[in-house]
Formats: structure tokens, C-alpha cells, sequence
């Protein structure tokens, strides 16, 4: 059972408190009329199965009931780290230290997907407002 | 029975305090500080049960958890069975009774043991299936017969009287084992302050130490135990929990311990007054970090016929002799590889009984427990193993003979000694099961001839549990695990290195590597080797195992059963590795270990379910008119958690109305005077803010722009995929306040997906969502008499001129502030009456006085199931299924094409696929026979005379008989349906009838939807 901190909540809290809800990342195009069948299709349907680094959107569904992101080891079953919505991930299956890579650890095909949820200024990204490591 | 093999003197036993117990019908007497195994052996007792597949009688191996044989059956009572008790564990009370759990129709006179004696030859791995295979059917008749004979025990057929708990805990280091690593380790943590739990699986703590001859400080190493947990004891950051074995080690250290509180008292709880004490408990512990302190198992030889009563484990005689004052034989042979196996022959020998010899593999053993043994003129044969054991129901010799380990063969004569007791060591095991629970590999060392814990995030291991045996080494490691743990887990330790006692260092030879021991004979042809007891597996099955392909030890694991159940190969799997690796021709690391799981040792149902049973299974939610349901005789339906009346059964001329009945009285009623439904269970969630109608927009299909306060509107709501998945009305309470309903089953999931929108894509629109469905009571009046009944008790203008179908009106309702909205889910006029909850009685109440009158008849689930049926109103997720959309449902007036956001789903329902015109969809059928209430379920085809299989063009949604029409009716999807009105469709059942019916609009009552406009 994981113990996953919530960034909102800022504390750790057991894994009964939430529900996890796919891939994180997964941005819904801005005009779905503009989208092709099958680039429509690729949004609803398919999803990475990595070997390694995931990045994963939760819910603390009896806590705060917040979304937000985890970055988790599908070997290890590790959290490298939570973070809040809008803000991207520090740890990446690209940035891993070596010593993890060699324990296994390989990017999905094509890495994690890079459009991100929108952030709703750049600042999200700045160092002080990264997501909590654990 | 006298106690024959006891000793007058020794032990850790209380001779003062006898203890009567029954095994298998027979009395026996043993004393107070026994385990069930060493009353046993105590008792001269050899046969503690028959193997499981081939039915040999068996004898007591081990001293702990390792026990493969003697798996018991506890409990006198029927109530108070327990299966898969080890005897090993099992501390003796006044008046245990145990059986065993195999032999049929006992362990002395087994009849399944002549089935194993004539058939064992011819009983390879995969034995069951290759010979009762065929015919497939007759499989269930056959197994009920081998389970007879390999029965494994049973689960009692009574209620179980005792109560279990669940505590959630949580420590900065929690050490698992309270031998000599786990003591100093909990010692040292304790002393930096940390929170610390100690847990032992035994009825005392100290393990390995208990029954030791070394010392500590110079005396008995006992004491030093005791001064550790008066220590540990006394302080408050330190829970010690004896009799508790840590069984499941899950992610992010999770840690299940089981904790047996009252298993060694009686056969059910103690009981004070009449409180009954908790039978056991389950504690579920985060702690930040874990030390492994499991220690060692010791390993077996693998030789002919050592599964024959007399052969055990060296440590164990040693146990037993040093802890319990037993034992357990007259004339011991000792084979070895190590010098640390050296202490049975030893303890042996100061017992008074006779070492016959030692047979080390080893060319020219040293160390100074061969030093000791030589100069007790204990005969020492060196180079040589046992390669077999004699006699049937007792060891009666031991055949020994010169072995080349490396060349896999006898090189010398066998020399046959008499004997009655055959100890072998051939090497240690450490007990790595816990850390290999999330999946983490272990590493084999040769050095110490043993898989070690592979590296686990917050875990460290301590003494014999990673391949540390010397006792001076072990208490340092302990000591240093416990500083290197307490720092981990972000606590100041001393850094010091710790004062350790003083022990006397010990010179011991290096082991040699020895696993199977070889035979004069091929290991296919030579008498049994076993390499699993507790599953009969032998060298042989591995090695046909590997002849037949099987060549990843996970298939040779499960072809063989190797390592299976209740044992999870604690004392054979490294044999069974090694073994498969010399056939594989390759090294033991290269073949690897199988994965082992939890449960590390059985854990009760009873420790598993705790308070979780009964009444506690599963939450159940009352609505605030509960009570006046229960006190009118409502039958219930559970609705997710809810409880909700299904219908009213009254009685009439002393005699109830069956279901059938019931639901037709309250759907005339209904239509033809007024009925009230508790409808309080239907989610609702309070939308306000500046976006919100914007934010309905894109959740609903339909358009919410121009929705008016005042006004109520019916919506849907999709997938992205554009799949249903939720619909129901939403009322515009004010300019930026909404009141959205969902489904009762989907109240929670709907708040999460709005949620889920509003943070993940649009966090930019000021919206919030608060669920309010407990706080608002809903009661549906409905029927033509609606209107009169509720003027009788509101301050509501009812006009149906200003107060018209899909508005809503605040005012007061029986004196309370209430919100009416005149929606209709039955096709009748309907009000929906909202009250705060606990205004709710009084208001129900004030109804039914004033409905007197009008025969206010109240409905539940199954007449609202058929009324809305009748109309043609969907449920979701009984009409629809995850793959309907609302064009599927003919629903086209409630999607919002021209709406300028692409909604949720939109762009889903313009694919090829959702375009398709042969798509399922939402039709009335109209059996032909009128008395026909076709099935739910039921699958449709379009003719009835192809072969089977049958293309099926849809099924039965939903399917009910109208009392109003006077025939039955469904609910369906049609492949093309909507195209086909008029079409007669076929329904094949089960049973060879074949049901007609019509495809007609699925709305049957009042088309034009005048009544409710009334």
C-alpha cells in the first residue's frame, strides 16, 4: 500500500485516501473539431505502459480532493516525487540518476509525453514552487 | 504415556505445571513452556502425519515456522477450528486437541499410503493431471477423492465466537525479530528515542539465543535477553509484541503483523464477565524504516529417505534438547557441512544419550566445536554423508559412504550404522522471504552459500538474516542496523559505536557446499530424496522437471509444486535451485530464486477480516425517512450503499402481498391517484460561481445558456468518447447557483469527474462543486391527485399557469422552507418535495395525514422502475452500458450540436464508428404473447431458425409487466433499431422457447407526454 504525500494537503497520507486516474499529462486538444479521427482517437484511447519512470494523476479523493501528479517507478513502485497540477515533473526517466537507470529503469518509447498540462504562468515552473520531493 | 524422551533436568519448561493435551484422540501430558512439537517428541510420538502426495508418514523436522510435517488441526470444538497450524508454533495449553490434517483414515493405518507405496514409482510431477485428465468431467469426482486423501486441512463449519482487531501503527523503526540482531538493534534505536516496535513470531523473545550454549557478560545468554527487554520494556518510545510474526512486507514500508493474543491460552478468547479478549490482532504499520532481524533456517540434506519419522534438522535437536529438556531419540548420527551443526552432537551428548558419529562432507573439519567433539571421542567421518536412511515408521540406521560433492558421486564403501535419530545441517538459509515481498530479487553469496535480501529502499537487514552467523558479529551488526536505521529515519542516533557485551569469539572451519547428496544409485533410481516435504517433492521430479524442458526455475516451481502453499520453500528451495541447477548444468545464481509472497506463515480469515464482518461489513446509508420505512413494512433494495425501499407489502385479509402485487397496486395508485417515493438518495451537487453555467455547457450535452432561474432542465452528460455515463436535471437557482442531480450509484463519481475538468483542463472558470445530498431530503409526490394534496400544505402558488412542468419554487411545504420542482420521472404530474434533512419526517408525516384522503399510497424502487419504464426512461447503466450514446438512445433533442464549446463527448460522436447506422440502439419491445415478461438479458436475433451460434443483434435493457396496459413490456437495444419499428425480433432461451416481439417506441404510456403537463 503506497504512502503518497499530497502537495496540498502537505503531508503523507495512506494510498485508501486516494485514486489514481491514468496517465498525467494528457492534455485535451484545444480544438477537438481540428483533430483528426485519429489523433482523437490517440487522445481517448492510448496510453504509455512504461517500464521505469511514470508520471501518474492522482486524486486525494477523501482528502482535499485535489488532482495532482505523481512520479512513480513502475518496478520499484518508488514515488520520486508528487506535484501539484500546472506544474511539471524535476524527475524524468531522461533525468534519472544513473544508478536507478541501471536498476532497470527504461523510458517508455518516445519518454514521457511533453505536452504537459498547461501551467497556468511560466512561475509554476520556477525551482520555488516545484512539487514537494519525498 | 510417560514423557520418555524427557529430560529431569533443562529446558525452559515449568515441570511443575502439567499441561493435558489430545493429539489425534489420544491424551498426552506435557508441561508448561512446550510447543505442541516438543510435547510430541516429549511423548515418544514419531508419526505426526502422512505427506500429501504420496501419503509416507512423517515426523516432526524443525523447531519453527521452517516446520513442514507437523501442520495441525487445532480446536476442540467445531466452532474453534483452525487449519495449517504449525505444531512448531503452537504453544501447549491445558486441554488442546489437535489432529492431524492429513491420513486417512488416520496417520498410523493410512490407506493412501498403499496407493503411494505401489503407485509411488509411477507418480512423477504433474502425476493428477496426466492421469485423471481425461474425460474432463470426471475431474470434479476424482478430486474429491484426492482431496480426501491429500487433505490439507479445513475451515470451521460454525460460526467462529472470537473478536480480531485491526490497529493502524505507525514507528520510526520497526524490527522484525527478537534474537540476538533484533535486541541490540531495537536497543540501540530505542536509546536515540526513536519509536521503536520489536516483534517476535515466538512465545518468547530472544530466538536463536533461547536455547543457545554460548554466553554473554559471562553467563547464560538468557540472562543477557532478559536484561535487554527489561530495558526495552521500560521504555515508552518501545512496543514489544511478542507472538506476533510479520507476515506481509508490502510498498513503502507496509508491514502486516499478526499478533496472536490468546492463541496460546485456549481454543477460543478468555472471556472477563462477559467481555470476550481480543483473539488476535492485526497491526498495520508504516514504519519509516525496517530492520530484518529473521535470521536463519537452517537447510536440510537431501538424501535417500529423509523424510522417514527420526530424520530432523541439526538445530532442532539442539533446540529441542536446550529449550524444551527433550530428547527426541536414543542413538544420533549426525551429517553435516559446517561446524556450527557440530552443537546437536554436542548437547546430544551431555543429554546422556549416545552419538553413534558425525559425518562431516567436509575433507579435514577444524574449528573449536570439532575440537570439542574430538575430544569427547565423538567418532568423526570425514568426507562422507548419509546417503540414506533406513527403517519405515522410524529411523532404524543411517548407510554411510565417501562422497565427491564436486563429481556429484559415492567414491567409498557404505557403511551401515545403527541409529534412531538422523540430524543433518547443510548449511543456513537466511530468511530473506520479507524483503523479497515487493518484488526485489535476493543476491547469492557464495561465501556464505545463501541468497541475501537484494537492496530495498528503508529496509536494513541484521545478523543471520544477511549471512551473519558469529554470535559477537551478529549482536555488533544488530547494533550498527539499529544507528544506520534510526539515522535513516531522520533521528539523531548516537554514533558511538554502541558498548556491545563481550562474547567469546569462536573459531569455526569454513562450510563446504553440499545440497543433494549423492547415491550409489541414479537419483531416478534411487530411493526417495526429498526436497519438499510439505509437497513431496523429490530430487527426481526436479530432475524429470529439467528433463522435460522445464528450465526457468518459476516453471520447474510450478510443475513440481516445489515451494507451493502454506510452506513457501522455506526449507527446500535452495536445495530444489541447486538441484536444478546441477541438472541444468549451470550455477545456482544463474537458475535464481522464485518470488516468495505473503503470507510468510498462515494468517486467520478472523486476523484478516477484524471488525470488518457482520453488521461492520459495509457502511449502509439511511435516508432521514428510514425509520417510517422499517415501521411500514418496507422490503429494501440496496442501491450502492443505500438502503431504499423497494416496495410496500400490505396486508390484506391477513395475507402479505407478494412483490408482483404490491408494485401493481402502487403503479395504479400512481396513475390514477397519488403515490410519494423517498427519492432522498438521488446525488446532488450544490455548482455556484461566476462560470458555472459555462461549465455545464461543456459537461452536458445539451445547451444551459439560456437556462432561467426558476427553471429546471434534464441534461447528459458523456465520456469523451461520447459514451453516456451519467444523466438527470440540473436547476438553475440563481444567476451563478446551480443544483445538479446525478444517478443515486453515481452521486461520487460524477463530483470527481466535474472536479477532475474544473482542476485538470479549465482551471482557468470560477466554479465550485460541494456535494449536498445529505443534506436535502427529496419526496416525490406524484399522480393526477398530486397537485390537490400538496395545495393542502404550501404557501406555493400551484397554478399550472405559473407554475409550470420543469420549474421550481421556493416556499414553505408543512411550515418547513422548502424547494418544490415539478419534475417527473413517473410520466405523471410530480412535484419533488426538498426539505432539509432532519425536517424530513415532519413533512413526510404531514403528508400522509392530509393524503389520508386521496389513498397516498407510498411506492419504492421497483413501482419507480416500472413507471419511468413505461414512459421510456432510461436508467444508466441498466439501458445503457458504457457503449451508448445519447444519439443511440434516440436522445438527438437533448445534444447541443451548435454549442460553441466543443462539449465533453462531442467530437467523439461524429467518428466513423459512433456514425455507424447498424449501431445498438434504445428501443420499446412489445411482446406478442401479453402474458410474456420477457428476460433482462435476454439476447435478441432477427431469425430464429439460423444455426447456432446465432448472430445476436442486441438484448433486453429492462422488462417489466404493466399493471396499466395489462401486458408486459421491455426495454431494449437493437442493432439498427430505431430503423425497424414494426420489426418482429426472436429471443431465444435457454430452454428452447423462442419468444416473438415487436420493435415499437420505447415509450408506452401517454406518447404525447400530456399528463404530466397537467
Amino acid at each position: 500500500m503506497f504512502h503518497i504525500y499530497c502537495p496540498y494537503c502537505e503531508e503523507h497520507r495512506e494510498e485508501e485516501e486516494f485514486h489514481p486516474k491514468g496517465q498525467a499529462h494528457i492534455q485535451r486538444p484545444e480544438d477537438p473539431e481540428a483533430c483528426s479521427d485519429e489523433a482523437w482517437g490517440d487522445y481517448l484511447f492510448f496510453r504509455d505502459n512504461p517500464r521505469g519512470v511514470h508520471h501518474e494523476l492522482w486524486v486525494h479523493a477523501v482528502g482535499c480532493r485535489k488532482f495532482f501528479n505523481i512520479t512513480r517507478h513502475t518496478v520499484s513502485y518508488e514515488i520520486l516525487e508528487t506535484y501539484k497540477m500546472g506544474e511539471q515533473p524535476t524527475i524524468t526517466a531522461q533525468n534519472l540518476p544513473g544508478k536507478d537507470k541501471q536498476s532497470g529503469v527504461q523510458a517508455a518509447s518516445g519518454g514521457w509525453q511533453t505536452v504537459g498540462a498547461r501551467p497556468e504562468s511560466e512561475a509554476l515552473n520556477d525551482a520555488s514552487n516545484q512539487g514537494a520531493r519525498v | 504415556m510417560s514423557q520418555v524422551n524427557r529430560l529431569s533436568q533443562g529446558g525452559r519448561i515449568d515441570r511443575s505445571h502439567q499441561l493435558h493435551f489430545t493429539f489425534n484422540g489420544k491424551p498426552y501430558v506435557g508441561y508448561a513452556g512446550d510447543t505442541l512439537a516438543s510435547a510430541l517428541l516429549a511423548n515418544g510420538v514419531d508419526i505426526v502425519n502422512r505427506s500429501f502426495k504420496y501419503s509416507r508418514p512423517r515426523g516432526i523436522v524443525a523447531a519453527g515456522a521452517e516446520e513442514p510435517n507437523a501442520v495441525v488441526q487445532l480446536g476442540a470444538s467445531e466452532a474453534a477450528q483452525v487449519p495449517n497450524v504449525r505444531a512448531t508454533q503452537q504453544a501447549l495449553y491445558e486441554g488442546l486437541t489437535a489432529r492431524s490434517t492429513n491420513g486417512w483414515p488416520n496417520v498410523q493405518r493410512d490407506l493412501m499410503g498403499m496407493v503411494g507405496k505401489l503407485g509411488g514409482t509411477f507418480m512423477p510431477p504433474g502425476f493428477y493431471y496426466k492421469t485423471f485428465m481425461a474425460p474432463a468431467s470426471l475431474w470434479m469426482t476424482y478430486e474429491k477423492y484426492i482431496r480426501k486423501g491429500a487433505g490439507l486441512g479445513r475451515s470451521p463449519a460454525e460460526p467462529d465466537p472470537d473478536i480480531y482487531d485491526h490497529l493502524n501503527q505507525h514507528c520510526d523503526v520497526l524490527v522484525i525479530g527478537a534474537g540476538p540482531a533484533g535486541l541490540a538493534a531495537a536497543r540501540t534505536a530505542a536509546r536515540s528515542g526513536a519509536r521503536v516496535i520489536l516483534c517476535d513470531e515466538q512465545e518468547t523473545m530472544g530466538g536463536s539465543l533461547l536455547g543457545s550454549r554460548e554466553r554473554i557478560d559471562e553467563a547464560p545468554a538468557a540472562k543477557w535477553v532478559d536484561r535487554v527487554l527489561d530495558e526495552l520494556g521500560s521504555r515508552d518510545n518501545v512496543t514489544l509484541l511478542p507472538r506476533t510474526t510479520a507476515n506481509g512486507y508490502h510498498d513503502h514500508n507496509f508491514v502486516t503483523l499478526h499478533e496472536r493474543r490468546t492463541e496460546h491460552l485456549a481454543d477460543s478468547a478468555p472471556t472477563f464477565g462477559s467481555r470476550r479478549q481480543v483473539r488476535s490482532r492485526l497491526h498495520r504499520v508504516r514504519a519509516r524504516q525496517v530492520v530484518l532481524a529473521t535470521g536463519a533456517h537452517e537447510r536440510p540434506l537431501v538424501y535417500a529417505n529423509n523424510d522417514v519419522p527420526g530424520n530432523l534438522l541439526a538445530g532442532a535437536v539442539s533446540t529441542y534438547i536446550r529449550r524444551y529438556g527433550v530428547v527426541p531419540g536414543r542413538k544420533l548420527v549426525l551429517s553435516a557441512t559446517n561446524d556450527h551443526a557440530y552443537r546437536a552432537a554436542l548437547d546430544w551428548h551431555e543429554a546422556g544419550r549416545e552419538v553413534v558419529a558425525i559425518v562431516d562432507a567436509r575433507a579435514n573439519p577444524k574449528g573449536d566445536l570439532v575440537a570439542k567433539a574430538q575430544s569427547l571421542g565423538i567418532r568423526i567421518i570425514t568426507q562422507s554423508a548419509v546417503i540414506e536412511a533406513k527403517g519405515a515408521e522410524r529411523v532404524s540406521g543411517a548407510r554411510v559412504a565417501k562422497i565427491d560433492a564436486k563429481l556429484f558421486s559415492v567414491i567409498g564403501k557404505v557403511e551401515e550404522l545403527a541409529c534412531d535419530t538422523l540430524a543433518s545441517s547443510g548449511g543456513y538459509s537466511p530468511v530473506i522471504h520479507l524483503a523479497s515481498h515487493t518484488g526485489t530479487r535476493p543476491t547469492w553469496r557464495d561465501d556464505i552459500l545463501g541468497f541475501v535480501p537484494g537492496e530495498v529502499k528503508g529496509l536494513t537487514p541484521a545478523g543471520g538474516a544477511h549471512g551473519i552467523y558469529a554470535l559477537n558479529d551478529v549482536i555488533r551488526d544488530g547494533a550498527e542496523a539499529g544507528v544506520r536505521a534510526t539515522q535513516a529515519a531522520g533521528i539523531d542516533a548516537d554514533t558511538d559505536t554502541p558498548a556491545l557485551p563481550k562474547v567469546a569469539a569462536r573459531q569455526d572451519g569454513e562450510a563446504c557446499a553440499l545440497y543433494q547428496v549423492p547415491h550409489e544409485k541414479q537419483t531416478m533410481r534411487a530411493p526417495k530424496q526429498f526436497v519438499d516435504l510439505q509437497n513431496d517433492v523429490t530430487a527426481a521430479g526436479i530432475e524429470l522437471a529439467t528433463r522435460e524442458g522445464f528450465e526457468s526455475i518459476e516453471h520447474v516451481k510450478r510443475y513440481t509444486a516445489m515451494g507451493f502453499g502454506t510452506d513457501q520453500g522455506k526449507l527446500g528451495n535452495i536445495n530444489g535451485m541447486a538441484i536444478a541447477a546441477r541438472c541444468l548444468k549451470r550455477s545456482i545464481p544463474e537458475v535464481g530464486t522464485t518470488v516468495f509472497r505473503p503470507n510468510y506463515t498462515p494468517v486467520t480469515f478472523g486476523a484478516i477480516v477484524g471488525r470488518h464482518c457482520r453488521d461492520l461489513f459495509d457502511p449502509e446509508r439511511y435516508t432521514a425517512l428510514h425509520q417510517w420505512h422499517v415501521e411500514h413494512g418496507a422490503e429494501f433494495e440496496d442501491v450502492g450503499q443505500w438502503k431504499r425501499p423497494w416496495y410496500f407489502p400490505r396486508t390484506v385479509n391477513g395475507k402479505q402481498e407478494s412483490m408482483h402485487e404490491a408494485v401493481a397496486r402502487e403503479c395504479l395508485a400512481v396513475r390514477e391517484g397519488v403515490g410519494i417515493l423517498d427519492a432522498s438518495t438521488l446525488g446532488k451537487i450544490d455548482i455556484q460561481g461566476p462560470d458555472a453555467r459555462e461549465f455545464l455547457g461543456r459537461v452536458y450535452t445539451n445547451k444551459w445558456a439560456k437556462l432561467a432561474p426558476g427553471r429546471v432542465r434534464y441534461g447528459l452528460m458523456c465520456k469523451d468518447d461520447g459514451m453516456l455515463m451519467d444523466d438527470g436535471t440540473t436547476s438553475c437557482l440563481g444567476e451563478n447557483h446551480f443544483l445538479m442531480t446525478t444517478t443515486t450509484g453515481g452521486a461520487a463519481g460524477v463530483l470527481e469527474w466535474l472536479e477532475l475538468w474544473h482542476q485538470t483542463e479549465w482551471p482557468e472558470l470560477q466554479v465550485y462543486f460541494n456535494s449536498v445530498t445529505d443534506h436535502w431530503a427529496t419526496m416525490t409526490v406524484t399522480g393526477p391527485d398530486a397537485r390537490k394534496l400538496l395545495a393542502e400544505v404550501t404557501d406555493i402558488d400551484l397554478d399550472k399557469e405559473q407554475f409550470k412542468f420543469m420549474d421550481w419554487r421556493e416556499g414553505t411545504v408543512a411550515g418547513v422552507p422548502a424547494r418544490v420542482f415539478r419534475i417527473s420521472f413517473t410520466g405523471e404530474l410530480a412535484f419533488e418535495i426538498n426539505v432539509q434533512a432532519n425536517y424530513a419526517m415532519h413533512v413526510w408525516k404531514t403528508l400522509f395525514e392530509h393524503g389520508k384522503k386521496y389513498d397516498l399510497t407510498p411506492y419504492g424502487t421497483e413501482t419507480m422502475h416500472v413507471l419511468r419504464a413505461e414512459k421510456g426512461l432510461i436508467i444508466v447503466d441498466q439501458d445503457t452500458d458504457g457503449s451508448v450514446t445519447p444519439e443511440d438512445l434516440g436522445m438527438q433533442w437533448a445534444i447541443g450540436y451548435d454549442k460553441p464549446f466543443s462539449w465533453i463527448g462531442k467530437r467523439a460522436l461524429s467518428r466513423p464508428d459512433t456514425r455507424r447506422t447498424d449501431r445498438k440502439q434504445f428501443v420499446g419491445l412489445k411482446p406478442k404473447d401479453p402474458k410474456v415478461v420477457l428476460e433482462e438479458g435476454a439476447q435478441i436475433v432477427f431469425d430464429p431458425k439460423q444455426s447456432i451460434p446465432m448472430v445476436m443483434v442486441g438484448h433486453v435493457t429492462s422488462s417489466y409487466y404493466s399493471p396499466s396496459l395489462g401486458h408486459g413490456f421491455a426495454l431494449a437495444v437493437v442493432k439498427g433499431g430505431h430503423e425497424r419499428m414494426g420489426d418482429t425480433v426472436y429471443l431465444p432461451m435457454a430452454d428452447g422457447m423462442v419468444h416473438e416481439a415487436e420493435i415499437v417506441s420505447p415509450v408506452f404510456v401517454d406518447p404525447k407526454g400530456e399528463r404530466q403537463h397537467v
